[in-house]
């Protein structure tokens, strides 16, 4: 019938559309007009697509293959899909049916019962159905045959969850599709929530409960609850298994039925509501795991009760998505694949969980542990399994803190994740194996736990990180694939790799006579990207170290989940055990502890343990190795090799002009080969032992609740001023000074400094932003340039560097990718220690750093 | 670089005629590396020396043309400063009549034996001096070696492998040049800064009469052979820290210092017939090698019918090249190309590819794992791929004494990072099969010997 405005159809706005009716039914039209082209997937484009003719009938086959493989993907990414064929056999339907269980989308049948003739009349018209009259026919018996049977026909029987029947084309034209959100969709509601584990009849908990998180719960009678009034604003979301084995299951399911009713409660099901419901409807079920209390209270209720009390439960919806998507709450959990979908397995999977189909050794199902593999983004909150403490594991949280075996009732409040609970005045019901478990619990949480081994798939090919300061950045396969091996063959324990430092690009290169660098250059970067005060710091002649540090064995388990691994970690630039000798290391490690105890910076922090970032000197310490094999004997060779070449142009000088012209050349040649010996020379000393060694720390890069990347680089500098303080032996102050770029006697202070650092032999300096993070016009500004001395750069250039015909080449140099490294690895390197204050799983944190690494292996040049 | 050549033949300075240049000039030639010059610091009847001085441009050696692939890019290098290729390359160039002992003037000169002094200021000696006496003595040459230390400032740092060396001897100039231009790369034994191509078969030729009868010969052909085609795999190298040279390079010579020691028992043979023995035994039909290396033991699984599916998986990238090309998997087709496969893993990550496989065998890994990374590497093996038997063999360190050529307290390999003794291994391996639900036999592999057992130790994990 057509109603004025048309009939409304109803579909939900995630399902699988199948339009069924025969050729010429107007199905085509039908979908033009209420789907985006884009949802509609037609048989004639995909008979077109792989047979060039959309007519091609014996292309049929290929065409739904390809047709079922982009509706799947369509439903992959949880979107609309409309397949536009004649579907009026079983058999066509099937395979729809069963893409749409696959990925747990609604199948909604849209019938065009359109009378007979009218199909073939329209079919005459058009010179592309040139079949005979007898297919028509044939597909409206079969349409008659699918439509046979109960309400809304044998298509409800076959699976449809929503059957629409249109039997006029102008019923067709009329109607209008309204989408309905799935009811598991409630991502506008952003509460805030108040979340409750298994209850399990334990009603003077709930309500002790209640009345900690500042519910007002009004009774009519002891125990029978009237009415519950939350603070402004909140929500009550009960998890599931309200019933069996507590004492007071009726003033459980009353006060939830009236909350929920009421608009200020949500529910989900949990398996024990799931039986009550067989039961109360009559079904055969088995009366243990506490359903014989149930019923044995609801016996003594009015049978009006019960009745209400069916119509409850049979309305509850397997589990909810909240709050913009960020928190799903569901019994027994749900993966992130089957979060916001629909179908049977979801609500298996929202009510029992996965079972491994083994049993343990007290004859109960052994369950997957799906939380340990979860890597969806929300935040999933369940039941279901009695634990004794609840504990976020990879975003997941179990709130089932088994109240009815004389545990505790626990809630979580969500946005502010506080957890609150309540303890079980006895035990009610004894459970059929111990709570909790047997055996100690371990020192670690269940995130540590989990943590200490990491998966493949988290680092491998090629990824995509999403990081605060820059967006989403790319590491390519090849680079992963080169940081697996460097990670796995010589890094430290993942659980102190917290943070990798970034590479560093220098100044652009100078065009002062005889250098390749200088000061001001540096400046005019700053400058021109907006930054009007630079800190420049004296560049030490040593390694780079970061240094991880707990205040005691106790934070080391706490933060780090580090059991017996010490308190601490001294890495390299790779994430390498800075020293082989473990003592030497301990030892530095424990002065450095030291020093901040001396310091008071655990106090000034509020804080045991440090992340910090510095220098490690002699550079002979770590690099020795090189040193000897390349450096000296690079030296050795070049001294000798000169020095005979000298002697014997000094021999054919007096004869020979040209000779002396040589002379002159190989003179100069020698004496820098002398003074490439002296550069390398500062940095080496011999190493006893700890006695032996510089550290400078110049970034106090994280303690706990803050990554210092807030402050600028003189909050830093003062800090490990007074820590060098503590203990000058062992712990170098950074000197420094700050330059206005805008103003050129500043500038030229900062290379008057620049000069006398250099005149002096040393490296060079490093000039920041004043803020560690800066943005300028073209977005992050480099956190650093360096900017390396004359004689330093003969190390790195080679000892002829600085000949005029050598300098002018080296001029030539390309900076860009250099800058784009160290600006992700920068920004990877900030998230790695920002996703590690936050307390997020170590393979969030573990990515980051491995991201660095592999940037690590893009080939640039490793002289800049 | 340079090289200083000296005759004391009367009238010395027909050295002049037989080198074609004039001791009174100072000629220069380019060259696709930098320049060369001749000149005579001395020039007497008496005593004449003939001096080539090379100029070896060290940017363009980065930069320019004549780069040489496979250099590493440094510029911190000693090529510019020592007798190399580079030598050879200048000599061809600047005395090529003299080579060919060809002398318009001196004819005659040119085909006697005459006394000469050949100076090289550095000259790399790979090997040492012995080495070097092992090359030059059998033609006839007295010597005499500078050693240097690497610096003087730092004595603990050790001599320099870069020495000067002097030749003496009565030979034909032509052949003193003829033995420099193949011995000073064989001493240098490092990369090749080849032109082209074609400079092999010049090396070669220069060798004719000489070489064949040398007792070094094998020597000196193997050296010149080896660089031709060296791999450089950069990308591994920029990862590791300062002070560790290419680390693939690196575990290839550890691993043939070790083969080498182990292959006098016959170990290696051994070893991949007790681990095909117990997967046989086992009845495996899919097995993993997990650190397959280059893939001998896939090879060895690879010939046996019964194993149907077989996976190899090493952490290094280049071995998973090298087993791949070794196996020739890139020309399987078919059923082949299912059958063996070679992945790219780590074993102290969790990995689901590895899961559901009958058997895995551990070969010779578990000791290049740091102490500190075999709890994850435990878990990964026996807890996540859970395979139904584990073949898990390990060095036995009680042997490391019989082995000869292995100092007191060494390892067999520099990359080890530990070696058990039977009762580690042993308690270990237990705990293992405890914790996860297998349980373990022990076997020996190679010839035991009385209270040191054999110089491999097994365990056979079965699970439940």
């Amino acid at each position: 019938m057509v109603e004025a405005g048309g009939r409304v159809l109803e579909i939900p706005d995630f399902s699988l559309v199948v339009l069924v009716g025969p050729s010429g039914s107007g199905k085509s039209t039908f979908a033009a007009r209420h789907f985006r082209p884009s949802e509609v997937l037609s048989s004639d484009t995909f008979r077109g697509l792989v047979a060039d003719d959309a007519g091609a009938q014996d292309a049929t086959v290929p065409a739904f293959e390809a047709l079922h493989f982009v509706a799947g993907k369509r439903l992959e990414g949880r979107r609309l899909a409309v397949v536009d064929a004649t579907n009026v056999q079983e058999e066509a339907r099937k395979p729809l049916l069963d893409l749409a269980r696959r990925w747990h989308a609604l199948p909604v049948a849209i019938v065009l019962d359109i009378p007979e003739r009218l199909c073939q009349e329209r079919n005459r018209a058009r010179p592309d159905r040139d079949f005979g009259p007898h297919v028509v026919r044939n597909q409206v018996r079969d349409l008659r045959r699918s439509l046979r049977g109960r309400r809304g026909g044998g298509l409800s029987e076959e699976g449809f969850r929503y059957v629409h029947v249109l039997r006029s084309p102008e019923e067709g034209e009329a109607a209008r599709i309204v989408r309905e959100p799935l009811w598991t969709d409630r991502r506008g509601d952003a509460g805030p929530f108040d979340v409750v584990g298994d209850i399990h009849g334990c009603y003077d908990e709930l309500r002790a409960l209640l009345e900690t998180l500042r519910y007002e719960v009004e009774e009519s009678a002891p125990g029978v609850p009237a009415s519950v009034a939350p603070p402004a604003g909140r929500k009550l979301v009960f998890l599931g298994d309200l019933v069996d084995r507590g004492p007071n299951v009726s003033g459980v399911l009353r006060l939830a039925m009236g909350m929920v009713e009421a608009g200020t409660a949500l529910c989900v099901p949990g398996n024990h509501e799931a039986k009550l419901l067989r039961k109360l409807r009559g079904k055969d079920v088995r009366i243990t795991h506490g359903l014989a209390e149930t019923l044995a209270q609801l016996e003594r209720e009015p049978a009006e009760f019960r009745a209400k009390v069916a119509q409850f439960l049979d309305g509850l919806v397997s589990h909810y998505v909240l709050d913009g998507g960020r928190l799903v709450v569901a019994h027994a959990g749900v993966k992130a694949e089957l979060q916001g979908r629909a179908s049977g397995e979801v609500r298996e999977f929202c009510l029992y969980g996965e079972t491994t189909g083994e049993t343990d050794e007290f004859g109960l199902p052994v369950r997957y542990d799906w939380a340990s593999d979860y890597r969806g983004r929300a935040a999933v909150v369940y039941g279901h399994t009695p634990l004794p403490e609840a504990e976020w594991l990879n975003g997941t949280i179990c709130l089932d803190t088994g109240c009815v075996f004389g545990g505790k009732l626990t809630a979580l409040r969500w946005p502010e994740r506080e957890l609150l609970s309540v303890p079980a005045a006895r035990v009610y019901y004894e459970p059929a194996k111990p709570f909790p478990a047997a055996g100690a619990p371990g020192p670690l949480t269940a995130q540590q736990r989990a943590d200490e081994l990491l998966d493949l798939a988290d680092v491998l090919g090629k990824r995509h990180l999403t990081t605060r300061l820059r967006g989403t950045i790319t590491v390519r396969e090849e680079n992963a694939a080169a940081a697996l091996e460097a990670m796995s063959r010589f890094a430290a324990d993942p659980r102190w790799l917290v943070h990798l430092p970034p590479t560093m690009s220098p100044c652009e290169t100078s065009g002062e006579e005889g250098l390749l660098e200088h000061p001001a250059e540096a400046f005019a970067y700053f400058r021109q990207n907006g930054v009007p005060r630079v800190v420049c710091e004296e560049k030490h002649m040593g390694s780079r170290a970061v240094l991880v540090l707990a205040r005691s064995e106790e934070a080391a388990r706490r933060r780090f989940g580090a059991v017996e691994a010490g308190r601490g970690a001294c890495l390299t630039r790779t994430g390498r055990r800075f020293f082989e000798d473990a003592a030497l290391e301990e030892a530095l490690l424990d002065r450095v502890r030291a020093a901040a105890e001396a310091a008071g910076l655990w106090e000034r922090l509020r804080t045991d343990w440090l992340v910090l970032d510095a220098e490690l000197l002699p550079w002979s310490a770590k690099a020795r190795n090189l040193l000897v094999r390349q450096y000296a004997a690079v030296g050795a060779a070049a001294r000798a090799g000169l020095g005979e070449a000298v002697a014997a142009l000094d021999r054919a000088a007096p004869s020979q002009p040209e000779a002396a012209l040589l002379l002159d050349r190989f003179r100069a040649r020698a004496d820098r080969a002398v003074r490439y010996v002296e550069a390398y020379r500062r940095y080496c000393w011999p190493v006893r032992g700890i006695e032996d060694l510089k550290l400078a720390p110049f970034h106090v890069l994280a303690s706990e609740g803050a990554v210092h990347a807030d402050k600028d680089h003189l909050w830093h500098l003062g800090a490990l001023a007074d820590l060098a303080r503590a203990d000058s032996g062992l712990l170098l102050a950074t000197g420094h000074l700050v330059v206005d770029v805008t103003d050129p006697e500043s500038a030229a202070a900062g290379v008057r400094w620049w000069e006398e650092l250099t005149g002096r032999g040393g490296e060079g300096m490093v000039v920041k932003p004043l803020d560690f993070v800066a943005r300028g016009p073209r977005g992050l500004v480099q956190p650093a340039v360096k900017c390396r001395g004359k004689e330093y750069l003969r190390i790195i250039y080679g000892p002829d560097y600085d000949a005029p015909e050598n300098i002018a080449r080296l001029r030539k140099r390309g900076l860009a990718r250099k800058r784009s490294l160290a600006l992700a690895e920068f920004a990877l390197g900030i998230e790695a220690l920002e996703r590690f204050v936050r307390g997020e799983p170590l393979r969030r944190v573990h990515e980051c750093v491995f991201a660095v690494l592999a940037m690590e292996s893009e080939p640039v040049d490793p002289r800049l | 670089m340079i090289l200083q050549i000296t005759t004391t033949h009367l009238p010395a300075t027909d050295l002049g005629y037989l080198l074609h240049k004039n001791p009174s000039k100072v000629q220069s030639f380019e060259l696709p590396f930098g320049r060369a010059h001749v000149f005579y610091p001395e020039a007497t009847p008496e005593r004449c020396t003939a001096a080539l001085l090379l100029d070896v441009d060290p940017v363009g050696l980065v930069r320019g043309r004549g780069r040489a692939p496979g250099t590493g890019e440094e510029y911190v290098t000693d090529r510019p400063y020592v007798a190399s290729s580079f030598l050879s390359v200048a000599m061809a160039r600047v005395f090529g009549s003299a080579l060919a002992g060809t002398s318009r003037e001196r004819p005659d000169l040119a085909g006697a034996a005459i006394p000469l002094e050949a100076r090289l200021a550095a000259l790399p000696c790979r090997g040492g001096e012995p080495v070097l006496r092992r090359l030059f003595e059998p033609l006839g040459y007295g010597l005499s070696v500078d050693a240097r230390e690497r610096d003087e400032k730092f004595p603990d740092w050790g001599t320099s492998p870069v020495a000067g060396v002097t030749l003496r001897g009565t030979v034909r100039l032509r052949d003193l040049l003829a033995h420099l231009y193949v011995l000073v790369p064989v001493l240098d034994d490092e990369k090749h800064y080849w032109v082209a191509e074609d400079e092999v078969a010049k090396l070669l030729r220069r060798g004719a009469g000489w070489l064949a009868a040398h007792p070094e010969r094998e020597l000196i052909t193997e050296r010149y052979l080896k660089h031709r085609r060296r791999l450089v795999r950069l990308a591994l190298a920029r990862l590791v820290d300062e002070g560790v040279p290419d680390p693939d390079e690196e575990a290839e010579a550890r691993s043939r210092a070790e083969e080498a020691l182990e292959e006098r028992v016959g170990l290696g043979e051994q070893r991949v017939g007790a681990v095909l023995a117990a997967l046989r035994e086992a009845r495996a039909r899919s097995v993993l090698d997990l650190g397959c290396g280059e893939g001998r033991l896939l090879r060895a699984l690879r010939e046996d019918r019964r194993f149907e599916r077989i996976v190899g998986v090493d952490v290094s990238w280049r071995a998973v090249e090298v087993a791949r090309e070794r196996l020739h998997l890139d020309r399987a087709r078919g059923p082949q190309r299912e059958r063996v496969q070679v992945w790219h893993g780590s074993l102290t990550y969790r990995d689901r590819r590895l899961e559901g496989f009958d058997a895995a065998a551990v070969v010779e890994v578990i000791e290049h794992l740091e102490p500190h990374r075999l709890e994850a590497f435990a878990r990964v093996l026996f807890e996540c791929a859970r395979p139904g038997t584990v073949a898990l063999t390990t060095p036995n360190r009680e042997y490391n004494a019989l082995f000869l050529g292995l100092p007191p307290g060494r390892l067999r390999h520099g990359d080890h990072r530990f070696e058990w003794t039977r009762a580690e291994f042993e308690a270990w391996a237990r705990a293992a099969a405890a914790r996860f639900g297998y349980s373990v036999r022990f076997l020996p592999v190679g010839q035991e010997a009385p209270g040191a057992g054999a110089p491999t130790q097994m365990g056979v994990f079965v699970r439940g």
